[in-house]
């Protein structure tokens, strides 16, 4: 007697959980299809057209290729392939160099600024409100605004702080000068990241830290940090992504023909746009879906960052 | 004076544009210089005329992003531009998605223009546009700093432009120190590609790709073109000059910055205005020659095409006819100082009392010389960017000249594929 009793309990738990798995499927339907829709197809119509050689003018003229858009060598010894161009590859030098640079920076000088807010001063809540203008104002305004700034005659900076240097007249300078606009404009959302991930530390583990004498160096290195990472790395991941996909700044600031040396993105924007080159353009999207999937699952599996 | 001449244009306009009802066309106009505001004068001209209505499109400033706009509109068979402007190395990228202008406007009009640039704008027999403005590259200078240093004329070489830049400079910076010698459009866009074809050309270094579609590029006269240019970066022009499209040049120049500069015929107009620093103190010559060579304009201009997926092409129709006519161009020629594209404009009084440099200078804006866009066809546009990466490379000092025609030309080879 006593044992059917458990037994009827699981059969009805394990019905409810049952109709509730169901539930879930009916609810999941409607945002599979908008995927599908939003995201599917698109990215279908991406891998579809890498395969053709086509018009962006003309779509439905075109011939199949195969991996011909990716690497192709003629019988006159002629490279087509864009995985045959240096100025891709240069172009992803540059991108990696402006996402590792910009990102590493914007995680220290982001911690500095969340720390500092964290701490109890009056003003606190201003201050918090004010370091987030510079994310605030739409990239193609401050990456205008930068570029006046870096103007060799009359900019604040190429000419007021460096004399007439035109920073953003030579490749080399201007992913620097770049790097510095993503930095300034972007440090302050990797700062309310952060904080937000400090704020949920227990104060008490603190106040025993204090107890026990352990210096403020020592108690951010072993508690603080340690703790943190959980946020700091989805926090980072977020960046990453954000700084692999760079477009607006460059575009902005240097044009579309000489972003396309300094990014992945405006170098698609301008096999697909200004060339015209549907199926190169399509072929080089891939390879940058590629090569983000691939940084973000290196990234997650190494680090193992947890999303909830 | 001109009141005549209007009147009956406007009149005729009338006469043409008289349709069972108004209807709404909308006009891509583009806006560097003076360019927006006299579109939108015109068109308003052309819509108090006829009772029609003209909707001002903006475009961006630089010709690459507008390019990149109308054909993604194009392909989209949009209808919401009606008439485009459209630049000259256009037609044969664009040909397809426009309306044949052949028998809708009559022979006389469309014959009464430059036969090189109706020529230009006749893809497979087909008029793809109405010419409108023609360009062609000029140098401007300071005619009180060369008296003021000595100088009698215009530099003829590039090699007296560089010396007599750096004199002036020298001089003038003691006082100025943001003054330079030479601006002229270095940002890697299409109009870098312009500038460092008259470079190139004037040193007797070819086209880039010739009128058989051959790669000429990779040869000493163009290298050394390209390293005379590279040499004025950073000496008598500003190391931003890298930086620098057609309105950042101008500005320089017309705030009394610099004592010559390379830009189309429109900154005359906007030099002479009442705004202006350097009024009364502008020349115009023809761009220098490289050692060896003769001078080299490159050719410039825009037109207007009726899109195919318009929804009221006779009124497009219409406009175009009007803007493109020559009462039209005479305002255009008087206030903007755009080069009409018709021959008897050039022998007008009152054109020639405002631009007297457009009767000295006719020799140059009949013998421009073209961008290599007829051979190359729908793949110019990457072969001028690879041009215009090329030649910034070497602005940069990067590379040399010799290495940079010789890697532009493997580069164009890869363009050129199977064919152009």
């Amino acid at each position: 007697m006593t044992t059917t009793v458990p037994t009827n309990k699981a059969v009805k738990q394990r019905g409810i959980e049952a109709t509730r798995a169901r539930q879930a499927v009916w609810l999941l339907i409607p945002t599979m299809i908008a995927i599908i829709l939003v995201a599917g197809y698109p990215l279908y119509r991406t891998i579809f057209f890498s395969l053709f050689e086509a018009n962006l003018t003309s779509p439905d003229q075109k011939t199949f290729l195969g991996l011909g858009n990716f690497w192709f060598t003629t019988d006159e010894g002629i490279a087509l392939g864009f995985l045959q161009d240096p100025k891709w590859w240069g172009a992803v030098t540059n991108t990696l160099l402006f996402t590792v640079v910009s990102v590493f920076l914007e995680t220290v000088f982001g911690m500095i600024i969340a720390l500092v807010v964290n701490s109890a001063f009056p003003g606190r809540a201003f201050l918090r409100t004010a370091m987030l203008v510079p994310w605030a104002i739409p990239t193609v305004v401050s990456a205008q605004m930068w570029a006046y700034m870096y103007n060799d005659s009359f900019g604040l900076i190429g000419r007021g702080l460096l004399g007439g240097t035109a920073l953003l007249a030579n490749p080399t300078t201007s992913i620097w000068a770049m790097i510095a606009v993503d930095v300034w404009k972007t440090t302050s959302f990797m700062a309310l990241l952060i904080l937000a991930g400090l704020q949920s530390l227990p104060s008490d583990m603190y106040e025993a830290a204090d107890m026990d004498g352990a210096s403020k160096g020592r108690q951010f290195w072993q508690m603080t940090l340690p703790l943190l990472r959980p946020a700091l790395l989805v926090a980072l991941v977020f960046r990453s992504l954000d700084a692999l996909r760079v477009f607006d700044i460059m575009s902005v600031m240097v044009g579309n023909v000489s972003a396309a040396r300094l990014s992945m993105t405006a170098y698609a924007r301008q096999a697909l746009i200004d060339n015209q080159l549907l199926g190169m353009g399509s072929a080089v999207s891939i390879a940058i879906f590629i090569i983000i999937m691939v940084i973000v699952v290196v990234y997650v599996t190494a680090f193992r960052v947890k999303f909830d | 004076m001109k009141k005549p001449a209007m009147l009956l244009a406007v009149a005729a306009a009338a006469a043409l544009g008289s349709q069972a009802h108004a209807v709404t066309v909308t006009l891509a106009c583009g806006s560097v210089g003076q360019e927006l505001q006299l579109c939108k004068e015109g068109a308003a001209r052309w819509a108090k005329a006829t009772g029609n209505t003209v909707k001002v499109f903006e475009s961006p400033n630089l010709t690459n992003d507008r390019l990149g706009l109308y054909q993604q509109q194009l392909a989209a068979k949009s209808s919401d531009i009606d008439v485009y402007q459209l630049d000259v190395v256009w037609p044969g990228l664009l040909a397809q998605h426009f309306v044949d202008l052949k028998g809708k406007v009559p022979a006389a009009e469309v014959n009464a223009n430059f036969k090189a640039i109706i020529a230009a704008d006749t893809v497979n027999g087909k008029l793809v546009a109405m010419p409108w403005f023609t360009d062609a590259g000029v140098l401007y200078y300071r005619t009180d700093l060369l008296k003021k240093y000595g100088f009698t004329a215009a530099p003829k070489t590039w090699a007296a432009l560089a010396m007599m830049a750096k004199k002036i400079q020298d001089g003038e910076q003691k006082a100025n120190k943001a003054f330079a010698g030479f601006v002229f459009q270095g940002k890697n866009y299409e109009g870098l590609t312009c500038d460092a074809l008259e470079w190139v050309n004037s040193f007797g270094g070819g086209t880039i790709v010739d009128d058989a579609g051959k790669i000429t590029i990779d040869n000493a006269k163009a290298a050394a073109a390209l390293d005379a240019a590279a040499s004025w970066v950073g000496t008598i022009s500003p190391k931003g000059v890298t930086t620098y499209d057609e309105e950042p040049a101008r500005g320089i120049f017309q705030s009394g910055n610099a004592a010559f500069m390379r830009n189309w015929p429109y900154a005359w107009a906007l030099g002479q205005s009442a705004d202006s620093k350097v009024k009364g103190m502008i020349g115009v010559a023809p761009l220098p020659a490289g050692p060896g060579g003769s001078p080299a304009a490159t050719l410039g201009g825009w037109q207007l095409g009726v899109s195919m997926y318009s929804k009221n092409q006779d009124a497009a129709i219409a406009l175009v006819r009007y803007l493109t006519g020559p009462a039209e161009q005479k305002i255009r020629a008087i206030e903007g100082s755009y080069n009409p594209t018709i021959n008897s404009l050039y022998k007008d009084k009152d054109i020639l009392k405002a631009n007297p440099f457009f009767g000295s200078l006719l020799d140059v804006f009949t013998n421009a010389v073209a961008r290599p866009s007829g051979p190359t066809k729908d793949k110019y546009n990457q072969v001028s960017q690879a041009f215009s990466t090329a030649v910034t490379d070497v602005l940069n000092k990067k590379t040399k000249g010799a290495d940079a025609v010789k890697q532009l030309s493997t580069d164009l080879a890869r363009i050129k594929g199977r064919g152009w």
